[in-house]
């Protein structure tokens, strides 16, 4: 014996052309909705990665912009503005910090960088201090610093790599001309710290005559009061907090923007869909009256072309659904690509996660929609007259 | 049986049936009319008839007659203007109370079997499935295996995996009465079943007809045009300007 869902998906394989290319619409939908959510969820917790394996929840830094400030945190731009280093001293006496860090952020350009030349970044750091904060750096080759005026960098993995550095190696300083030694290279991280140069603060110091820091990176004890430190940090002169929640805001409002056009784009193309589907739909049903109508004369009751209609559509959307999470599975990486590419800060790792789960709610989703816009159609047929239509096709 | 008049037609020794005849449905006065635009169509001008178990019924004429509009009424497939009609003495239509399409469904599956000139087979579906297809919205007991049974009553056994656009047009109004069938009707109608075919096979259909009446008793209404056709039913009314004639 047939089951009507039987009926329903041969009815589909009338008109294949249409039902291919009904599936098609809702297939694109359902990937650009998949792969939004994942990015939603991907994104999110790349930044989460970057920011907490920056090893400090918050820094201090001289007054200025903070999206320049968010932006110098995690790219390591040139620190405009300078602080004192005595600052570190007093703020490693406030009662919630663990341990407090400077750092100074210089850039050079580089004329032998890339095909016109580029911002070399060097981080100056403390062997003492800054080594602790970033508990998951393993060495590749090599260690830290021997001392606090040593001629030595450290490099990171990427940093190493485009240079073509091996431990023992010199490297020039652009603009200042001064040789230093390679004396560590880093395993890759995943962070942005894997295209970092870290010199020893006082040499940096030296180097670009000063002897003043740009951040001061600062570790809360467990269960401390953030918010109070922060707030009496901010009674310092001449001072800016970032903290770890701020930066995270500051990129996610920058990112927004994007998100939000995306998401319009995937709420378009799923209204799109579910046009495209009611249309097909209620085109099958016109051209099947005469065939609704003998059904209706061998006992199929309202109800029951209702379901069949219903369940013609449920296969098209759950098709769709299925073969489009399919693609943005398959096509995960050039929706990565793509994302970098047009993001204002697109942090390390994966941008687009989609797990099971997401790919479950997204069919879900699209079934949903899917019987929604089939609801017209399944009631306009389940409402036919047998006589009418019989009549219509004599 | 004209415009009013019942005729109650007792048995007919050339079919071989039974005494043990029950009315199976009878009507009085049935009228149905139409509006096109303002003019009033008096499709049926009050038809009184009733039909017996196992009689097998042709209703004759020229178009827009009323046969059709006729069985349509007989069949509950439509509410009439006026009249009366039972169903094994259970009043189906009367008093201008207009029965709800969900309830004229549960008699249809019930009690009717329907075939039609264009055989509505769905083309996507196998002669098989076509046939069973009833089945998926409602099931009288002891259902299994019947539609083997009744394609190859049909000579459809070599067919039954074929789809509806591989076989003649004679073997299609066969899998569609296999297909009317398969429920266990009580009453079979068909309307111009033989509208598509050549004359070999309307007679070839014909005969299939006349066996189901002969061999299983089935009750058995019938429209056609054709006069060879409806001499193979026990009994023909002629219908003219809405009435009914029985010669």
């Amino acid at each position: 014996m047939i089951s009507p869902f039987q009926i329903a998906y041969k009815n589909l394989l009338r008109d294949r052309v249409r039902t291919l290319l009904t599936l098609g619409g809702i297939m694109l939908a359902s990937w650009v909705l998949v792969s939004l959510l994942g990015f939603n969820r991907g994104y999110e917790r790349a930044l989460d990665h970057d920011i907490d394996n920056m090893g400090y929840q918050l820094m201090v830094m001289a007054k200025g912009c903070p999206y320049e400030a968010a932006t110098l945190m995690l790219q390591g731009g040139t620190g405009l503005r300078y602080i004192e280093r005595s600052m570190v001293d007093s703020i490693s006496r406030e009662p919630e910090v663990e341990q407090a860090t400077p750092i100074l952020m210089q850039a050079y350009f580089d004329p032998n960088k890339g095909e016109s030349g580029g911002i070399a970044g060097y981080f100056g750091v403390e062997a003492a201090t800054f080594p602790a904060m970033k508990p998951f750096y393993r060495f590749r080759k090599g260690g830290w610093f021997q001392s606090e005026n040593a001629a030595e960098v450290v490099m990171g993995f990427e940093a190493a790599e485009l240079e073509q550095r091996e431990v023992g190696d010199m490297t020039l300083v652009p603009e200042k001309n001064v040789q230093l030694k390679v004396v560590g290279i880093l395993e890759r991280t995943g962070t942005q710290d894997d295209g970092t140069i870290f010199v020893p603060l006082k040499t940096l110091q030296n180097i670009s005559e000063t002897d003043k820091i740009t951040t001061i990176g600062i570790r809360v004890k467990k269960g401390a009061d953030v918010a109070g430190l922060e707030g009496r940090l901010y009674q310092l002169p001449n001072v800016q907090v970032v903290s770890f929640s701020q930066v995270k805001q500051t990129i996610m409002t920058l990112v927004s923007t994007t998100r939000v056009m995306v998401f319009s784009i995937a709420v378009i193309a799923l209204l799109i869909a579910m046009a495209g589907v009611a249309n097909t739909v209620l085109m099958s049903v016109v051209e099947r009256l005469q065939e609704i109508g003998v059904l209706k004369t061998m006992g199929a009751m309202p109800s029951d072309i209702f379901l069949l209609v219903w369940t013609e559509t449920l296969i098209l959307c759950t098709g769709g659904g299925i073969a489009g999470v399919g693609l943005a599975f398959a096509f995960a990486r050039a929706a990565d690509a793509l994302a970098r590419r047009v993001l204002p800060y697109a942090p390390k790792g994966g941008l687009v996660e989609i797990d099971l789960k997401l790919a479950l709610l997204t069919i879900g989703v699209v079934g949903v929609v899917g019987l929604l816009s089939g609801a017209y159609p399944a009631w306009k047929a389940g409402r036919v007259r047998p006589l009418e239509t019989i009549r219509s096709a004599v | 049986m004209e415009g009013g008049q019942s005729a109650a037609i007792g048995n007919d020794p050339e079919r071989g049936m039974t005494s043990q005849k029950g009315i199976t449905l009878e009507a009085r006065g049935l009228r149905r009319t139409y509006q096109r635009g303002t003019e009033e169509i008096h499709a049926l001008d009050g038809v009184s008839l009733k039909i017996q178990e196992a009689d097998f019924i042709s209703f004759t004429g020229p178009s827009g007659s009323g046969k059709t509009t006729l069985v349509n009424l007989l069949g509950c497939l439509d509410n009439p203007t006026a009249g009366e009609l039972d169903l094994d003495s259970r009043r189906i239509f009367g008093g201008g109370k207009i029965v709800s399409e969900r309830k004229l469904t549960r008699i249809r599956r019930e009690v009717f079997g329907y075939i039609f000139q264009n055989f509505y087979l769905i083309p996507t579906l196998t002669v098989r499935e076509n046939v069973t297809l009833p089945l998926a919205f409602y099931r009288k007991p002891g259902t299994d295996g019947e539609a083997e049974k009744l394609l190859s009553m049909l000579g459809l056994e070599h067919r039954m995996n074929h789809l509806p656009g591989e076989i003649s047009g004679g073997e299609m109004q066969r899998a569609s009465i296999a297909r009317a069938l398969i429920n266990r009707p009580k009453i079979l109608l068909a309307d111009e079943p033989t509208g598509s075919l050549d004359t070999k096979r309307t007679m070839e259909i014909g005969e299939v007809l006349r066996h189901l009446n002969r061999s299983a008793g089935l009750t058995i209404v019938m429209v056609t045009h054709n006069a060879n056709l409806a001499k193979l039913a026990g009994r023909v009314i002629e219908m003219r300007d809405g009435r009914a004639h029985e010669g």
